[in-house]
């Protein structure tokens, strides 16, 4: 790609990042959430990748990294379900926090701890579908 | 009091797959003993919950949202003599494999993969006979519809690709039935769970589109039990896939998602109709029948052992269709109660037997390194073991005392001219008459010919996990067979039959009115 599409790219994949984020924490006041937001992160990751063309990273290195990160975040989610089943009430999956006054960004509970880990893993693991899928390509293409 | 028990069956396979693939990444060969930990714990539960289980239907609520007004709002997960029942052969049959792997899977690499998807099929299968509500049905249904998929296309050979294809697209065809009949199933009723559902059905006015909902959800769970119209993609798959698998697939995933769920729903959801009751058991009698014979003329042995589980499932299917058309008649509820028992005594018995036949072709396969029935013999002499375990489930499969396939064939055939459904009672005699045929094709060529000219190799016995598996499924193919017992069968068996008997008790006990 020309410098032109590789500065754009730049300057934009970092504000799309943070609206990835915004759309994440405001999960439980506004529409969208997790997975929403975990789509954004993906996209702007992405974004990148398809500017800068696919020798600029390491690509199987970072393949892995993502399988990590995605495999950490689910089993977070897993433990927070669980966490109900620990925390006195007894109850899988129990919003067992302070729920806080409606409207405000620290309220609702567990809800917005959700979001936050499927976000990461919903980011994770398309980014890592968008890998295997580029390093499959090179593969045929030796 | 919720029992905190029946979520850990979800989340313990859950926690397993995805802790192996962390854990597998830094030091190897750990993968298969995370593995065999986690079947050990979901086998310990569920049989824990079987045997100490009350009577009634145990529901636990996730998240703990009450009914509000009588409507159930949250997800509800149901532990009953059926779903207990179905549990206990996805967790026995699973370890089982799981200690099978480990020698097996040798052949392999990425050991981490292989476990993880493992532990998801698992956990996909426990949630669909745990759920409550028809959607999540759906969710945990594709939670182990994908990971069969990979798992089928573990060996990345052309046949297994092409094989995983076409399982994939006919799976897809499935859940889009699935998916489309829940969505007609809100419109309807306003709800997802699957006892408010029944009292919305047999109150109010249920409509023309009633029918549609249960063809779609038939061919739907019927694309994956593969009944016949619909077994296209079977043979291909359970051949196809590394022999652990295979005996899973035949095992246990067919009836979890397939069997038990159309029973279940047939039974528990909708109001039993006499049409649809005699469309299942006209769908089951012609899976029975068409299996055995589209098996007979097979020379590979995973094929020939996959037709057989079409025609043992049409069994199953048949014998639950009589129980259905006797209901709907409103005649002779003995009778009924025994085709039903019949029925779910023979599911837990294919488990068994299938299972170990599979392990027996994948321990043939691993010794000698082929499939084919024409390229082996007198392997009685070299392969003693897997000779006898093989003999057991192939007597077990065929009927022959005093092995468990016998007696729920008994059972089944004895409900079909006790309800005088002389025909279906004589091809189900016949079926059994042509696979005990089949099955003494597969002995002789395979164990008991005189050896081929071509021999490569010296061919040893397999290794002491692959024997335990094969041992172990051998002895509880004969023991099995005290099912029958009255006494046995009153704790274990009737209770499953009781909960699809009793109309109304399954709705009312679960939505708590």
């Amino acid at each position: 790609m020309t410098v032109i599409v590789k500065k754009t790219t730049q300057l934009i994949a970092g504000i799309i990042f943070l609206y990835g984020i915004y759309i994440i924490l405001h999960g439980h006041l506004t529409p969208g959430g997790g997975f929403a937001g975990g789509v954004i992160l993906a996209g702007s990751f992405i974004l990148l990748i398809l500017a800068w063309g696919s020798d600029f990273l390491h690509l199987v290195r970072e393949e892995q990294g993502s399988t990590l990160y995605e495999n950490l975040a689910i089993l977070v989610v897993l433990f927070l379900a669980l966490s109900g089943l620990l925390a006195g009430v007894n109850v899988f999956f129990a919003n067992w926090l302070p729920h806080g006054t409606p409207g405000e960004l620290l309220s609702a509970g567990i809800l917005p701890l959700y979001n936050i880990f499927v976000g990461i893993e919903v980011a994770a693991s398309i980014l890592t579908i968008f890998l295997a899928l580029i390093i499959f390509k090179e593969e045929v293409l030796k | 009091m919720m029992n905190p028990l029946i979520p850990l069956l979800v989340a313990i396979p859950l926690a397993g797959a995805f802790l192996t693939m962390i854990v597998g990444r830094f030091i190897t060969g750990i993968p298969r003993y995370m593995a065999l930990t986690t079947l050990l714990a979901t086998a310990f539960i569920s049989f824990w919950l079987l045997l100490a289980g009350e009577a009634s239907p145990s529901v636990y609520i996730a998240g703990g949202w009450e009914p509000v007004n009588g409507v159930p709002i949250g997800i509800h997960l149901v532990h009953d003599g059926f779903s207990g029942l179905v549990l206990c052969i996805i967790s026995l049959i699973g370890l089982l494999s799981v200690i099978y792997s480990i020698s097996y899977m040798a052949w392999y690499t990425s050991e981490n993969f292989f476990y993880a998807l493992f532990c998801l099929m698992i956990a996909g299968m426990n949630g669909v006979v745990l759920s409550g509500d028809i959607f999540n049905i759906f969710v945990f249904l594709e939670i182990s519809a994908i990971s069969s998929y990979a798992l089928v296309a573990f060996g990345v050979e052309k046949n297994e690709l092409e094989a995983t294809l076409k399982y994939q697209v006919l799976g897809a065809v499935a859940s889009f039935m699935i998916l489309f009949a829940i969505t007609f199933i809100y419109w309807s009723a306003k709800t997802l769970n699957i006892a408010d559902i029944r009292s919305a059905f047999s109150t109010g006015d249920r409509g023309s589109h009633y029918v549609l909902i249960q063809v779609l959800l038939l061919t739907g769970f019927g694309l994956k039990a593969a009944i016949i119209p619909f077994h296209a993609w079977l043979p291909d798959a359970h051949s196809s896939a590394p022999s652990p698998i295979s005996a899973m697939l035949s095992g246990v995933l067919i009836k979890a998602v397939g069997i038990y769920v159309i029973i279940r729903l047939f039974f528990n959801m909708f109001v039993i109709t006499e049409g649809m009751s005699v469309l299942i058991a006209t769908l089951g009698a012609l899976s029975m029948a068409a299996g055995v014979f589209l098996a007979i003329g097979q020379w590979d042995i995973k094929r020939l052992l996959a037709y057989h589980s079409i025609s043992q499932m049409g069994y199953v299917i048949m014998s639950a269709g009589i129980g259905m058309t006797l209901m709907a008649r409103g005649i002779r509820p003995d009778v009924a109660a025994l085709a039903i028992t019949g029925g779910i005594f023979h599911m837990v018995n294919h488990a068994a037997f299938k299972g170990l036949l599979f392990l027996n072709a994948g321990a043939i396969e691993y010794s000698v390194g082929t499939r084919d029935l024409h390229e082996m013999g007198g392997l009685a002499k070299s392969m003693p073991v897997t000779s006898a375990t093989s003999f057991a489930a192939s007597l077990s499969i065929s009927g022959i005392p005093p092995f468990n396939g016998f007696f729920s064939k008994l059972i089944i055939i004895v409900a079909a001219v006790m309800g005088r459904f002389y025909l279906l009672a004589a091809l189900a005699a016949l079926v059994s008459i042509i696979t005990l045929a089949s099955f003494m094709k597969f002995q002789r060529y395979a164990f008991y010919n005189r050896e081929p000219d071509n021999i490569r190799k010296e061919i040893k016995e397999v290794p002491a996990p692959m024997l335990l598996s094969m041992i172990t499924l051998a002895v509880v193919c004969l023991l099995l067979s005290l099912l029958a017992l009255p006494g046995v069968r009153d704790s274990v068996l009737t209770p499953a039959t009781e909960i699809l008997m009793d109309q109304m008790k399954y709705s009312s006990q679960i939505t708590g009115i």
